[in-house]
């Protein structure tokens, strides 16, 4: 939240900037005796000894993770690449005048969407070679993240496309083009500029996903935060800490690119497609609008 | 699927398991939600950065990764959790981040005459959070609520990775003895949506009972 002044209450005046200050006091030294607490028995076990913390100066360990945030991103590229793709085939199955193909794509989808990431990747590692189907980790991962995402970016999608005026898709067949026609001039193009912001922070989402690589195993960052904290195991905690503050400076700025691109489009077109809750919300998206059919 | 109704009990525990991490997670998350969000529209700007600092971190640290810095780091102060406990810490202070930032936005949704109605008639800050705006803003979170409950029983399986015993790992067992995925997975799969599509259900009916005329 920026800062505009709330209405819920005034400036604050002497006393109560003096019981915010005594407040905020008391809080920080509740809160820091706390961290104090910890950081007391962390370092009764020596856990702050810089030889704990160098490991991660050295050359070829950043490199190695280096590399693991490298496959981290790439996974993630390729997967959100892929997902991008078949969402939107999806959404548009979806939409299908078509109702067989509505409802074989909508169970599809749902049934996707409810199922946790983790049982697919599971099922994906360990079961499919039992079916004689052998791919490289990195593809086992990408197929578990794009077949989740793309139901989950096809729910965005059909989002997107329904919040157009409908007069859009009127005009498109007024001017005598077919379904197909103004689906991929008309609809299809406005909607996914719309989606844009939405799908970045989809983004974020998928490369906190492609942590659960760690069970396939694939190479990725957290595997090698791990594979670190068994090489060195003085360092097991602060491998974990190290990974954690890389996931969060990666996300923590797209997240602003995400919030950039919102307020730009928010003040290019004037509407905006807001989603409360967050990137994790987006995973079950309510359309409560029945499905688009063209009316002839 | 011989093999899935061979084993309905395997299932079962597991179904128990990830029910009561569920419920007891969520529980956790809507405490951590609605403290955070309290400390993000405070007046007291230190509440305010403390709140956002909290929902920057968590949102944006891998929930897998949160569950093991929490694993190790509390075995490094001596500190030992159960599995189930460790999980319901992690998972439910990882979901309140989400439930904060629906709250907060659910507090923006209501309409600003509101909060200067209850301003004006001399409630404070507390008072008009209390018997006018919350009131109000409940009613509109109930569905990205809902949508974070059902978010937060399909990550109750990442507690097969710290070894806890629930749905995901009774099917990762089973398959392992019986290299059978297909019936396997598919029968945890079920078993999930047993449980989101019901909640998603009972969400969507608790929203048109508490909905109201604008």
């Amino acid at each position: 939240m920026s800062q505009q002044p709330s209405v819920l209450y005034d400036e604050l005046g002497p006393r109560g900037q003096r019981r915010v200050v005594i407040g905020s006091v008391l809080a920080g030294v509740l809160i820091i005796g706390v961290v104090a607490l910890g950081i007391v028995r962390l370092a009764a076990k020596g856990q702050f000894q810089t030889t704990r913390w160098e490991v991660f100066t050295q050359p070829a360990v950043v490199r190695f993770l280096a590399n693991g945030l490298l496959a981290t991103v790439r996974v993630a590229l390729t997967a959100g690449l892929l997902s991008l793709v078949f969402g939107l085939a999806l959404a548009l199955a979806r939409l299908s005048v078509r109702r067989a193909a509505r409802y074989a794509t909508g169970a599809w989808i749902e049934f996707f969407r409810g199922v946790p990431l983790l049982l697919l990747i599971l099922f994906i590692a360990h079961g499919l070679p039992q079916y004689g189907m052998k791919l490289s980790a990195y593809w086992f991962l990408v197929l578990g993240l794009t077949i989740y995402n793309s139901a989950v970016l096809a729910e965005i999608f059909r989002a997107g496309i329904l919040s157009l005026d409908r007069g859009q898709r009127e005009a498109a067949y007024a001017i005598g083009l077919t379904y197909a026609q103004s689906m991929r001039l008309v609809i299809v193009p406005q909607a996914v500029r719309r989606m844009v912001p939405t799908l970045v922070s989809q983004l974020v989402t998928l490369l906190k996903d492609s942590s659960l690589g760690f069970v396939i195993p694939f190479e990725e960052l957290l595997r090698r935060g791990r594979g670190l904290g068994e090489f060195y195991p003085q360092s097991i905690l602060q491998a974990y800490v190290v990974v954690a503050a890389i996931y969060i400076a990666v996300n923590f700025s797209l997240g602003r690119v995400a919030v950039w691109l919102e307020g730009r489009q928010a003040r290019r077109y004037g509407g905006r497609v807001h989603l409360p809750g967050g990137p994790e919300d987006l995973a079950m998206i309510e359309v409560r609008s029945a499905a688009l059919v063209p009316s002839d | 699927m011989g093999v899935v109704f061979g084993h309905l009990s395997d299932y079962a525990s597991g179904f128990w398991y990830t029910v009561a991490l569920t419920l007891a997670s969520f529980l956790v998350s809507l405490l951590v939600g609605i403290v955070i969000a309290t400390m993000r529209i405070s007046p007291a700007a230190p509440a305010r950065a403390a709140g956002l600092f909290y929902v920057e971190t968590v949102r944006n640290t891998p929930l897998l990764v949160l569950l093991f810095l929490f694993f190790f780091g509390l075995t490094k102060v001596g500190l030992a959790y159960s599995i189930f406990v460790s999980g319901v810490i992690v998972i439910g202070a990882y979901h309140g981040a989400f439930v904060a930032e629906a709250l907060r936005s659910g507090v923006g949704a209501v309409s600003k005459g509101q909060a200067e109605a209850a301003r004006s008639i001399g409630l404070t800050f507390s008072q008009s959070l209390r018997y006018v705006v919350l009131p109000q803003a409940f009613r509109t979170v109930v569905p990205p609520i809902g949508n974070i409950f059902i978010a937060l029983t399909k990550n109750t399986s990442l507690i097969t990775v710290i070894a806890g015993v629930d749905l995901t790992s009774a099917a990762d067992r089973l398959n392992t003895t019986y290299a059978q995925a297909i019936p396997i997975f598919f029968g945890a799969a079920v078993a999930y949506l047993i449980l989101t599509i019901p909640s998603g259900l009972a969400f969507g009916w608790i929203e048109r009972k508490v909905a109201i005329a604008r």
